[in-house]
Formats: C-alpha cells, structure tokens, sequence
C-alpha cells in the first residue's frame, strides 16, 4: 500500500529533522534516492519553490511527493506523516513539561545535533550540486557545467555578500536561466 | 460548546493566516503570532511565549508547525492542536498543489526548463550557505567539528542514512549526560537562536 509507506516515510522525516527547514534535506535526499518517487531536479525545483512560497519545506515537499505519487490523497497523506510526530512530542510536553527547554539532558541533545545538521546539510549541497554542476559520465572539460558551475559561484557570492531573502536570487537566476538559455 | 467552537474558528483564521503571509520561514512568523496572540487577543503571555519559540526549536519538525501545535494546544487542548496544526499547513498544501499542476503541464516546455535550469545551481549555493548559518550559531570545540565531518563523510561517502547518523549523536549525548566527568558536548556550546536573528533562510 502506497499510502501507508508515504505516511511512514514521511513521518520518519518529522521524527528526525532537527535544527529548522533545511534539516528535512538530508531525509529529503534520501527518501528520493531510494523510491525515485522524484528526480533530483524536482527536488531543487521544490526548494525553490518552497524559498519563494509562503509555507516550511518539510510540508511543501511532502505536499508535492505525496502528490505525485498519489494524487491529492497522497499529498493530504504525506502531510500528515510529516507533521504528527510533532504534534504528538510537543503535545506531551505541552502537557507535561513546563520549561521544559532548560533541562540538561534536552539542551544537550540539542547542542549534539546541530553540528551533525550542519554537515548532513553540506552532504546535500555537495549531493545535489555534483548532479547539477557536472555532466557524469563525461572527460575533460566536458564533465564541467562551466554555466552552472559560473551562475553558481556568482549567485554563493551574492548570497554571502548581500544576505538579502533567497526570493531576490532564486528570481535573478530565472532571468539569468531565460536570457543565457540555460 | 459554542464558546468553544467559535474559538476553534477563531485559531483557524488567525494560524490559517500566519502560514499564508509567512515568508521566508518559521522564524519569520514570531512577530506575526506575537501580535496576534499576545497583543491583540492576550491568550499567552509573555514569558510563555518566550518558553514556547524556545521549545519549538529544540524538538524536531518545522518551527512553523510547531509553534502553531504549541500555542492551539495551550489555547484549547487537542482539537486546538489539530486545528492549528491544519490551519497553518493549509495555504502552502493549496499553494503547491497549485505548482505541482502547473510543472504537469508545463514540463519540458523550454522556457520554464530554462528558468529552472538557472534557478537550480542557485538553490545550491543557498543550502550551502544555510549549512553555514547553522553553523555560525555553534562555538566550536574540536569534538564538534569531529561530529560535523563524520556526520558529512557518513552520508556522502558512506551512504549510511541520517536518520542513523541522528540517532547515534543522540545517543552520545546521553552518554556524555550520563558520564558527566568529560564532556563531549560543552554546556554552552551552542546559542539558541531567538527571534529576529537568522529569520532569512531558515524555511
């Protein structure tokens, strides 16, 4: 049953991604490379989309997977998945807990993951641009996207210099797609 | 009964409107929820809210849904939960059912193959520089940045899952809770973000 897996898929992603939206990425990454349920490129498109939409990427994703693989259903299934752990741990601690943040053992478990985000994170960034910055499978000059691999130095400088909302980029890059005819 | 359902419509409107009109993530939306349960309708006060934007970081899923799950349950118990929860997911379902038909129409079409093509080596760069805002808000020590390469060489090399790799630094942690003599992880090694910094990229 395909919507039983979706829900349990997407449930394990609200289980383990920790420390804000990109956290879901690496889950994200793993989910696509092992059910093909979208392609790599759907999956950059989706953070685009979700950059520039109002709405978290773990529930845009999960709309749009959920979606594809089984229609509106699936994507009200998918949803579902992602945001039940969540609401069943912080109902308990809502109910039970009162500051429940100052607790070592939380702040902690807290501070342990955040590095290991930091570089599940990266993995993805290295994952996703390997596929879009190089041609696999070519030699020489050929294996290098020289394009992509220019638009994205540029646009890496951009962001660090200017730190503006990723709308103002994701956009200049669409004009930058149109005209150079990416 | 009445008075309860008129307040279930009441965080409906209210949570289906803070995930319409926030951009740019969960951070992004404090000051929105701020206003409209602290100020204009006085539900939580102060220091709850603070606790509250402080848990909702710590536990796992977007800040966005968690703080919606946080506030309706303290507002009206389960159902409010459900129906925050509900209300604040609604308008990106709706937004990217909307996208998902569009690419179903529109894929292969070259001007938006284009547009996407040029969009994509950006988003790169962007992710890459929300590893790098993460890690701003950690002070480093050399275990840490132990933890931060095997975590990167696991996955991308090792192909081991991150719900794997998650789920061992937990288990370091209540290690290292439990041996309290060395610690691995330093008690203030890590600042929580609050509200205001960091709102850019963190969706």
């Amino acid at each position: 049953m395909i919507y039983i897996i979706l829900f349990f898929e997407f449930f394990k992603i609200g289980l383990f991604s920790v420390g804000g939206g990109l956290a879901t990425l690496p889950f994200l990454k793993e989910l696509i490379d092992k059910y093909g349920w979208i392609t790599q490129e759907e999956l950059l498109n989706m953070i685009a989309i979700s950059e520039s939409t109002p709405g978290p990427i773990g529930i845009n994703t999960a709309t749009y997977v959920g979606y594809s693989v089984g229609g509106i259903l699936g994507g009200i299934i998918a949803v579902a998945g992602i945001v039940a752990p969540a609401l069943i741990i912080i109902i308990i601690i809502a109910h039970y807990f009162d500051r429940f943040y100052e607790r070592p053992l939380v702040k902690g478990a807290f501070m342990g993951v955040r590095p290991a985000v930091t570089g599940l994170i990266a993995s993805v960034a290295f994952g996703l641009g390997r596929s879009e910055l190089f041609n696999p499978g070519f030699t020489g000059l050929a294996f290098l996207n020289l394009k992509a691999i220019l638009l994205f130095l540029i646009m890496l400088y951009l962001i660090y210099r200017y730190k503006k909302h990723p709308i103002i980029y994701i956009i200049t890059a669409a004009i930058i797609g149109i005209i150079f005819k990416f | 009964m009445r008075d309860k359902v008129v307040k279930l419509a009441k965080i409906f409107s209210i949570f289906f409107r803070i995930g319409l009109f926030t951009f740019g993530g969960g951070f992004a939306m404090i000051p929105l929820i701020r206003r409209e349960l602290v100020d204009k309708q006085g539900w939580i006060d102060e220091e709850r809210f603070i606790d509250a934007i402080l848990v909702t970081q710590t536990v796992p899923g977007a800040v966005a849904i968690n703080l919606s799950i946080f506030f309706g349950y303290r507002l009206l118990g389960l159902a409010g939960a459900v129906v925050a929860a509900f209300a604040v997911a609604l308008p990106s379902f709706l937004i990217i059912l909307g996208f998902a038909s569009f690419f179903n129409n529109f894929a292969g079409h070259s001007l938006v193959d284009n547009i996407f093509k040029g969009i994509r080596p950006a988003i790169v760069g962007l992710i890459l520089y929300g590893g790098f805002q993460l890690s701003k808000s950690i002070k480093w020590t050399g275990s840490l940045v132990l933890i931060t390469v095997l975590a990167l060489l696991a996955t991308s090399v090792l192909n081991i899952s991150p719900v794997i790799i998650i789920l061992l630094v937990l288990l370091i942690t209540l290690i290292d809770h439990l041996l309290r003599g060395r610690r691995i992880i330093p008690d203030k090694g890590i600042q929580v973000v609050k509200e205001g910094q960091d709102a850019e990229n963190i969706a």
